[in-house]
């Protein structure tokens, strides 16, 4: 089944518009939000701090905990408020996507927490929550070795395309969503999930035109981070 | 300490049990393992033991697919398989692991929910796909998931009355799966990707991926861990995948 | 072959590269990777001598050796104190740090309790996680009364100013007692609630407007005239 045209206008290869701001929540120890197109992701970093109870800590590394959420009316039928195994899935790999670039030995004994909510909600939600995180725990200061940028490409009918809107990860003749998430330096895949139907060449186009996607969000990413800070030189 | 043993082994080419890289374990699945269930297998890779059992139940189909039926993927991590797992609700690891075979079946259209309506929007039949590990030693995603495309194969529907289940009463009609999409678990130690990892490679593992096939197409991916693949790698486990497709399809084909 | 690539004193963020070669060689806030030094942090970029090294901007309280600090006790225990300097791990008071003499089996909450505070400094740290402070100097001690609060431990040196001269201006201007802790949290105590209150707003202002130009000035009017409309 070909499929033409994109609904709103976009080419294949093109995002939706991306803004990104740091800073949102002054309780956290960093915090930031992300937007692309119509879905918001906004994440706050608690820590590194104790971790109680105490079996729960690990003496070699600081435990990474990571908690996604959307907000019942985040969606266009309300989703009853808690958790669900998406959810809990999303959570493991969010944290995992993150973990690679955090040197969480430097910490032992203590819990960084990543709260991410999903206020609006037109597909992408993982991958908007972790660009959001990235940019939260470097607000936070903890250490880290790069970015990570997040993006979901795909098969929308026979089209390779990237940023699938709700109405094409829904497309009636058969979709294929694929979050990826990549590091900024070293281009390092650190989320990757997949539902559909894809041969190899597709998967690896995809894979290909997810990298200038995340090249595209690094650098928003990388001037909210900047923003904050803008003339602080006389410190 | 441990870890790092098995990471020297791995940077000199050879795995605890000397397999190759890209080798499974042996594999074998038995089915009809639980009377009372509509289709039930035992599906082991090595020493990891898995059963599989699947129940029905007449339910209401989504609003937006009226002519469908669907499935619920349940995996309990009970600690009689292993000395890491505890009494509880499904953790993470569990909730995981369902997923990961759910997507591999509901993708890859193995079994047609169309099949399974009863009456447009309002009856339709949902399996339930419990997954019980008996002993976990390593790649309890792959041997899920092929214990339960082997319970599904078996599976007859049960009997209906008045739109209600009847208990305990089989009919002869089978579930015919559309198609045995196969699913691959690599992990990667240092630099290298292994197949089928055992429990002390998963250990020493930075990042997993598992990769559901069928006939060369790919309909599931999960990574995992907290390293990352590059590009080429990712490309290279897909290669494996599809080349080994074929020799998992016959353990699945011989299993009636 | 070695250059440097980012320039002192701009803002970097984590992953981006400061030099290149093996002459320069990464300080806190940097790390080397093959021949490349990079950023781990939000912050600035500082070159001293053949180090590259980046101040964080942002982010916990990280204990330094001297540092002067406002803490609260949260633990008692055998021969020494937890305190809770707000980074991640407590601190330690240790007996033999403290001016008045313990005996051996007293009870240590008899001379500093649950929740009490007080002005210590730091003197060592180990990996960030054993952190050792001292109550014998001048000017440590247990405070009673006035006010804590809180402020992002990178903006303490805008507080502070130029030789303390920020700080000095606004102890002059609302006569209050105020002692700034390099971990953030600041006493400050005055003859009465409404100078408290002036300090207060005033401080929080500064945290606020850190980055701006002509910051001293613009404190020292609201000092002066008061502020206006909140801040």
């Amino acid at each position: 089944m070909a499929y033409s045209k994109r609904k709103d206008g976009r080419k294949f290869d093109e995002l939706r518009k991306i803004s990104a701001q740091v800073g949102i929540i002054k309780r956290a120890d960093g915090s930031a939000m992300f937007q692309i197109g119509d879905t918001i992701a906004i994440a706050a970093v608690y820590g590194p701090r104790e971790l109680h109870p105490r079996f729960l800590q690990n003496p070699e590394k600081a435990v990474l905990r990571c908690n996604y959420d959307m907000a019942s009316f985040s969606v266009t039928e309300r989703k009853k408020p808690g958790p669900s195994r998406r959810s809990v899935e999303i959570s493991l790999v969010t944290e995992k996507a993150l973990a690679s670039v955090l040197d969480l030995e430097l910490f032992p004994n203590t819990v960084i927490d990543v709260f991410i909510q999903i206020i609006q909600a037109n597909a992408g939600t993982r991958c908007a929550g972790i660009s959001a995180a990235a940019m939260a725990l470097a607000h936070a200061g903890i250490p880290m070795r790069d970015m990570v940028a997040a993006v979901s490409v795909g098969k929308v009918g026979d089209k390779i395309v990237i940023d699938l809107d709700k109405h094409e990860e829904d497309f009636e003749e058969g979709a294929t969503d694929i979050p990826i998430a990549l590091t900024a330096r070293n281009k390092e895949v650190t989320l990757l999930q997949l539902d559909g139907e894809v041969t190899k060449d597709e998967l690896m186009q995809a894979i290909k035109l997810a990298r200038k996607g995340c090249e595209e969000i690094h650098s928003v990413q990388v001037q909210a981070l900047k923003e904050v800070y803008k003339e602080d030189k006389d410190g | 300490m441990d870890n790092e043993y098995i990471i020297s082994l791995v940077e000199q080419g050879k795995r605890l049990d000397g397999r190759k890289f890209d080798q499974h374990r042996e594999i074998s699945v038995e089915t009809h393992i639980s009377k009372n269930s509509e289709g039930s297998a035992r599906c082991k890779i090595g020493d990891t033991e898995v059963l599989v059992g699947v129940k029905m139940d007449v339910g209401t189909p989504y609003h937006d697919s009226p002519d469908e039926g669907s499935i619920v993927v349940t995996t309990e991590l009970s600690p009689i398989a292993s000395p890491d797992f505890e009494l509880g609700p499904p953790g993470v690891e569990a909730t995981e692991i369902a997923r990961i075979v759910d997507r591999g079946i509901r993708e890859s259209k193995a079994v047609d929910f169309k099949k399974l309506c009863i009456t447009s929007g309002e009856k339709c039949w949902i399996f339930f796909i419990d997954i019980y590990p008996i002993n976990d030693d390593g790649n309890l995603i792959d041997a899920s998931a092929l214990g339960a495309l082997a319970a599904l194969k078996n599976t007859r529907f049960a009997k209906l009355e008045n739109n209600k289940v009847v208990f305990g009463d089989f009919t002869d009609k089978k579930v015919e799966l559309e198609k045995t999409p196969i699913t691959f678990t690599f992990v990667k130690i240092k630099n290298s990707i292994l197949l089928d990892p055992h429990t002390r490679e998963e250990k020493a593992a930075g990042a997993r991926l598992s990769v559901a096939v069928h006939n060369g197409k790919i309909h599931a991916m999960q990574k995992g861990g907290d390293k990352g693949f590059t590009e080429s790698e990712i490309e290279m486990m897909i290669d494996i995948a599809i080349k080994k497709e074929k020799d998992l399809k016959k353990v699945i084909e011989k299993a009636k | 072959m070695s250059k440097l690539i980012a320039e002192e004193r701009t803002i970097v963020v984590p992953g981006e590269k400061l030099a290149t070669g093996m002459e320069y060689l990464p300080g806190n806030g940097a790390f080397r990777e093959g021949d490349d030094i990079y950023s781990c942090q939000l912050g600035l970029v500082n070159v001293s001598g053949r180090f590259v090294k980046v101040i964080p901007l942002t982010g916990k309280y990280n204990p330094r050796e001297g540092d002067i600090i406002i803490g609260k006790i949260s633990d008692v225990s055998f021969g020494m104190w937890f305190v809770n300097i707000g980074c991640a791990y407590l601190a330690c008071l240790n007996v033999r740090e403290v001016p008045e003499f313990i005996d051996k089996g007293a009870d240590l909450s008899n001379y500093y309790d649950f929740n009490e505070v007080i002005i210590a400094q730091v003197i060592k740290v180990v990996r960030s996680k054993d952190i050792n402070l001292t109550l014998k100097g001048q000017g440590l001690r247990k405070i009673n009364g006035g006010k804590i609060i809180e402020v992002t431990p990178s903006k303490v040196p805008r507080i502070i100013g130029k030789q303390g001269s920020m700080i000095s201006m606004i102890k002059e201007h609302t006569k209050c007692n105020i002692v700034v802790g390099q971990n953030g949290n600041i006493w400050i105590k005055g003859d009465n609630v409404e100078n408290e209150v002036k300090a207060t707003e005033v401080i929080l202002k500064i945290e606020n407007e850190s980055h701006t130009h002509g910051l001293t000035d613009t404190i020292k009017k609201a000092l002066e005239e008061g502020i206006e409309n909140g801040l």
